[in-house]
């Protein structure tokens, strides 16, 4: 159960964020915009060369007090982060991985809509059903 | 930062070594002595053995030895933890004494030293009753020793001594004074190493030895204790390894005390502890992965043990404190060579530290806002009689006291108002801002540039709020409360200067440019059109918004223009009285509520000087405080805002973001964009122009532009004046070849203008109409664009304030000149054949067709042609198209016959002359002048014939009639001209003369042939042709003479008989 899922642009603005609970959301907002430093640092390191066969999930950016973070970047550099409560043990790698992949497929979906704007912030019903199903039940 | 109870204590932090006494040693007036102490202690590197040295006096009192406990049936332990417990063993009780003395191996007076020795030795261990310390005696001799075994006194006198003193061989050492002290003592200090190993080793037994005694319901502190102590003894003994797995046992032994809010205090501060320890260990071992793995454990069990509800601050403060002991082991790992990583790395820790503290900042702002009238507890029940508690983590006021139940509430509450009333005074911003800034200098370290910035703004906001406050008091003309942390006598020096600064009178306004930082006030000024007409009021808003925690009130809002005197107009003067800036009300107009944007309108009268001219806000002035006592003006230049900002207000318009809703009169602020500067333009004119005129302009005629103007005002306009004429900026040569006169009668030249400006119309009344009638001579064909500007003043009232308002209207007109007609001209022989060349003397037609081109009817008045002295009229050349009108597409010719003159081989051609047409438009009014159209005639080529053929020959003739024909023949050359004539015969004719001839002309002269022609045929009938070849010009042929003489004639029939009779009758 993902407490926090954002869309992150390739220049780093926010293409879609959604937390729960709603209180903590400059928190989550945060630790979403803290976390790109580290996805800054594990992108650059992939070096340039293995760009076409690399791995898109780039595994837990950080754990904080309370929460894992986790990074998803796709191949044109739109990078998913999704936050995690801690105390979740359910949620094993291969979860978290298949989470993503139903995100970028998701937001593949959103990218082929004709009306969608590359670059807008996401305003998608079906994309957000999908977080809203990856934000209360484990995938 | 003096320390905190939250502190470790110091002997915790430290690395433990094995503690060993020397005494013996005079080190203040022995040189020798000093030597050796100096060569113990100074320069110790790494590869010494760890022992911590100590100079005592041989008498002196080592902490007494509790007698031992046989059963521990009895016993109830008070604590976990004795505070001084570890300084004790760190500290107070060696593991070694050594006595160093004086003596060698051949002393004559052996004996007595040998006593005074083992009397010192037993000085030492009667100190040591009960204790396990080793005593070890160094004799400092001077002589070398021999290699043992060759020294026979030497082994004898050691074994007396050993035996005198009651030692073990082992425990004697000679230390010769020769020049290898050094080495010497490193070999000494070995052997006091291994001696102290065992003291800790047996201490160890000892302390395990206890263990059986004990049970689990009554002992459960001391489980803890002896693990501890075990833990402890190791690491004294340098065995980091057992320390390590003693010190986990212990870790868990705490957590299965049974806790209560009475001990969780002492329970956590026990963890803390060992998990310190352990913490420690794991980094030193380099296995910093268990270290984190203990840490995060250690923080999973203690997060949730918050204690007392009423001190649920110290539980963030431990936290914290936990946070930033790990953060520190860290960065010390990593001092040492540990690579750390971006996502591991002691700024999470001092991040979560800071956390903690803002918390625990939170926490006692909620728990400790006592009333002012909440008086500290008498007698104090933090004050414990020895200054310290006995056991780590209790409570003054209850210690040793193990009961869950309070016993006596009424101390348990006054000493929890002692400690939140303490807590009132800590300074939560100065602990955060320090873990916050280590954070962030962690996290700079491991390119994490989002999460600097992040802590750097929470950073900000701790210290802004201290720094307004003090701004504020300033402003009263009070003192400044003292940063915190500073040094109590300078503060006490900085308050008197502060004093003496505020009795001062006079020179108490400052000026605060803002903008060069980030001010807390922000301002945007905002006109609300790029423009306004001077009739208008001129409109603005001024927005405010602060940026600081607390509201905040101003006395004056001043706006500075760059034509001072609207200054006046745009000012807000607070009516209240002095003394209220401090007021925090957020009532009323000149206070800043924080977050919110605050608008203030300004309205004023723009002068009619200023029309036309920018106006421009050269600053905002906001004042704080008051003129009368102190204040303080931020000034912001032009219209405030930053270079950010801009772009921000940019990126906020564009985007589609969908904003919040906000109630009315509240805006944005990043969506304001600041418009500092308005421009003053001049009133809408209320008059109608007309144009009246017939397009296109015909080149050089005088253009009719009939300008109508109608006043729509309401009163009558004053000083009407109209500009007309070729709009400016157009190109140069426009203005040479346009000219304008209001006078359609005379032609007008070069010196008239190409505008006209401010031709006085004078006053029109409402409704009134006036018509002006304007000439333009156009010289060239194109387009050109007219302005019609009409210009004049009325008075008019804005905002009840009577201004005279210059107004004016202006219209543009394009007009496209074209040529009114196109001329041809060609040469045509006089058989209207045409000419390429001319031939000199010999006659030929000049032919001009005039093809209108002008959409409008023109009126040819007449033409002239003005030839070139070269030509000659053959007869006297007039005009015949005078009084012609052509209408579009139609076309007039003339001819005239000229002749030229021979002028032998001109190059270029002989220039014919002139042709001048006189014209005007059909419409145009009688007295307009006529326009002479000058065309220039094409030049010539005029070439000489040697032999010109002349011929005269009737119009017509008639069959069966005679046909006289005569040629001239002359000759043009000045030379005798042999020429050879014949005569082709032709079928219409039968002809009489010479056939065939050959003759002379002479120079100059002429020869006459006379043919008799008798036409056969009716019709157009060819000629018998003249064939003349001159024998000197074999170049001339008889085609080129075939030119002039006729081929042809047009040859009636016969008419009939009476007819014929009748016309002769006639």
């Amino acid at each position: 159960m993902a407490v926090c899922i954002a869309v992150i642009a390739k220049e780093n603005y926010p293409l879609y964020i959604r937390s729960i609970p709603a209180e903590h959301e400059l928190k989550f907002h945060y630790t979403v915009h803290t976390s790109l430093d580290v996805v800054d640092e594990k992108v650059s390191a992939m070096g340039k060369a293995l760009v076409d066969q690399r791995e898109l999930y780039l595994g837990l950016l950080y754990p904080t007090e309370d929460y894992k973070v986790y990074g998803y970047v796709t191949n044109s550099k739109v990078k998913f982060v999704m936050v995690v409560d801690s105390s979740n043990t359910a949620l094993r790698d291969n979860e978290i991985r298949s989470m993503f992949r139903k995100l970028h497929n998701s937001y593949t979906d959103v990218m082929c809509n004709p009306f969608y704007n590359p670059g807008d912030r996401i305003h998608s019903r079906a994309f957000d059903n999908m977080v809203t199903s990856m934000m209360v039940q484990v995938c | 930062m003096s320390p905190t109870r939250w502190d470790f204590p110091v002997e915790l932090c430290c690395r433990p070594m094995a503690f060993v006494t020397l005494t013996g040693l005079d080190v203040v007036y022995n040189a020798v002595h000093r030597a050796v102490w100096d060569a113990f202690c100074a320069n110790r590197r790494a590869d010494r053995v760890p022992i911590s040295f100590k100079v005592l006096p041989g008498d002196h009192e080592y902490p007494k030895c509790r007698t031992k406990r046989t059963s521990y049936e009895w016993y109830i332990p008070k604590g976990i933890l004795k505070t001084g417990w570890m300084n004790k063993h760190l500290n107070l009780v060696p593991a070694l004494v050594v006595v160093f003395y004086e003596l060698d191996w051949d002393e004559p007076q052996w004996k007595e030293k040998q006593s005074e020795c083992a009397t010192r030795v037993e000085i030492v261990r009667q100190s040591l009753q009960g204790r396990n310390t080793k005593v070890a005696v160094v004799l400092i001799q001077k002589k070398t020793p021999l290699p043992p075994g060759e020294d026979v006194i030497a082994s004898e006198r050691a074994a007396a001594l050993c035996n005198a003193c009651e030692l073990s061989g082992k425990s004697l050492f000679v230390l010769p004074h020769t020049d290898h002290l050094v080495g010497y003592i490193i070999r000494l200090e070995n052997a006091f190493y291994e001696h102290a190993q065992t003291y800790y080793y047996t201490e160890i037994r000892r302390v395990k030895s206890h263990k059986e005694f004990l049970n689990k319901t009554t002992h459960q502190l001391l489980f803890v204790r002896h693990q501890f102590k075990i833990a402890f003894f190791s690491e004294l003994k340098q065995d980091t390894q057992n320390a390590l797995k003693n010190y986990r046992t212990a870790y868990n032994l705490v957590h299965e005390l049974r806790a209560h809010e009475t001990n969780m205090l002492e329970i956590k501060t026990m963890a803390g502890f060992i998990n310190y320890k352990i913490c420690r260990l794991c980094f030193q071992h380099n296995t910093p992965l268990d270290a984190i793995a203990q840490f995060r454990k250690h923080i999973d069990l203690c997060k949730k043990k918050v204690g007392s509800s009423e001190l649920a601050f110290e539980h963030a403060a431990w936290m914290s404190k936990q946070f930033q002991a790990f953060g520190d082991l860290f960065d010390e790992a990593i001092k040492l060579g540990l690579t750390a990583i971006q996502t591991q790395n002691p700024g999470f820790y001092y991040q979560q530290a800071a956390y903690y503290s803002q918390e625990r900042k939170q926490l006692s702002k909620a728990l400790c806002s006592h009333d002012s009238s909440v008086m500290y507890p008498s007698p104090d029940p933090l004050e414990i009689q020895t200054g310290v508690l006995d056991f780590y983590g209790q409570r003054a006021w209850r210690q040793g006291i193990l009961s869950f139940d309070l016993s006596d509430p009424e101390k348990e509450k006054a000493g929890i108002l002692a400690l939140q009333l303490k807590e009132r005074n800590v300074s939560h911003s100065e602990v955060i801002i320090t873990l916050l800034s280590n954070a962030v200098a962690q996290f700079k370290k491991y390119k994490c540039p989002r999460m600097k910035s992040h802590l750097t703004s929470t950073l900000k906001d701790d210290q802004k709020s201290r720094i307004e406050k003090n701004l504020m008091n300033v402003l009263m003309n009070e003192n400044p409360d003292p940063e915190p942390d500073c040094d109590t006598s300078a503060v006490k020096t900085a308050q008197k200067l502060w004093a003496d600064r505020v009795s001062l009178a006079g020179s108490n306004i400052f000026t605060i440019g803002v903008q060069d930082f980030v001010p807390f006030v922000q301002c945007k000024a905002k006109f609300l059109a790029p423009s306004f007409h001077v009739d208008v009021p001129v409109q603005f808003d001024i927005y405010l918004k602060a940026d600081c925690p607390h509201p905040i009130r101003f006395s004056k809002l001043c706006v500075s223009f760059n034509n001072q005197e609207y200054n006046q107009f745009c000012m807000i003067e607070d009516v209240h009285q002095v003394g209220d800036v401090l007021e925090n009300s957020t009532q009323g107009t000149m206070c800043l509520v924080p977050g919110k944007t605050r608008k203030f309108s300004f309205k004023f009268v723009a002068k009619t000087e200023d029309v036309g001219k920018k106006i421009e806000i050269s600053s905002v002035d906001l004042i704080l405080g008051s003129e009368i006592g102190r204040c303080v003006i931020l000034s912001w230049q032009g219209g405030g805002g930053d270079a950010a900002s801009s772009q921000e207000a940019l990126q906020a318009a564009r985007s589609f973001k969908r904003r919040p809703k906000l109630p009315e009169n509240e805006v944005h602020w990043d969506s304001i964009i600041i418009q500092a500067n308005t421009m003053i333009i001049s009133r809408v004119p209320n008059i109608s122009v007309h144009l009246r005129h017939e397009p296109p302009a015909l080149t050089n005629e005088m253009y009719c532009l009939t300008v109508t103007i109608q006043s729509q005002e309401k009163t009558t306009i004053r000083d009407v004046k109209l500009t007309a004429g070729l709009k400016p900026g157009q190109d140069a040569n426009l203005t040479q070849k346009t000219h304008v006169t209001l006078h359609g009668t005379e032609m007008c030249d070069d010196s008239y203008p190409a505008l006209l400006p401010d031709i006085p119309v004078g006053d029109l009344q409402p409704g009134e109409q006036l018509e002006k009638t304007l000439y333009i001579r156009c010289g060239t064909v194109g387009s050109r664009m007219f302005l019609v500007y009409i210009s004049y003043l009325i008075n008019t009232t804005v905002e009840g304030k009577e201004i005279v308002c210059k107004c004016h209207k202006d219209e543009t007109v394009t007009i496209e000149t074209v040529f009114p007609f196109d001329v041809a001209v060609k040469f045509v022989s006089t058989k209207f054949e045409h000419l390429e060349r001319v031939y000199a003397d010999i006659p030929f037609l000049l032919m001009t067709d005039i093809l209108s081109a002008s959409p409008w009817a023109l009126t040819l008045v007449s033409s002239q042609l003005q030839l070139a002295s070269s030509m000659i009229p053959v007869d006297h050349p007039q005009s015949h198209v005078e009084k012609v009108v052509l209408q579009t597409g139609e076309s007039a010719s003339e001819c005239f016959c000229l002749q030229c003159p021979s002028v032998g081989n001109v190059e270029g051609g002989v220039p014919t002359g002139h042709y001048v047409i006189s014209w005007k438009r059909t419409s145009a009014i009688e007295n307009v002048p006529v326009i002479n159209t000058v065309i220039t005639l094409p030049h010539v080529i005029v070439e000489s014939i040697p032999l010109h053929v002349n011929t005269d020959l009737p119009s017509f003739g008639r069959v069966r009639e005679s046909l006289p024909v005569k040629y001239h023949l002359q000759n043009k050359t000045s030379l005798v001209q042999d020429v050879e004539i014949s005569v082709e015969p032709s079928d219409a004719f039968m002809f009489s003369g010479l056939k065939q001839i050959r003759l002379r002309i002479l120079p100059g002269t002429e020869q006459e042939m006379l043919y008799n022609f008798y036409p056969l045929m009716a019709g157009y009938q060819q000629l018998p042709s003249l064939n003349i070849n001159l024998l000197r010009f074999p170049n001339f042929t008889n085609q080129l003479l075939r030119r002039f003489i006729p081929t042809y004639i047009f040859v009636k029939p016969q008419g009939r008989q009476v007819e014929d009779t009748e016309i002769a009758a006639a």
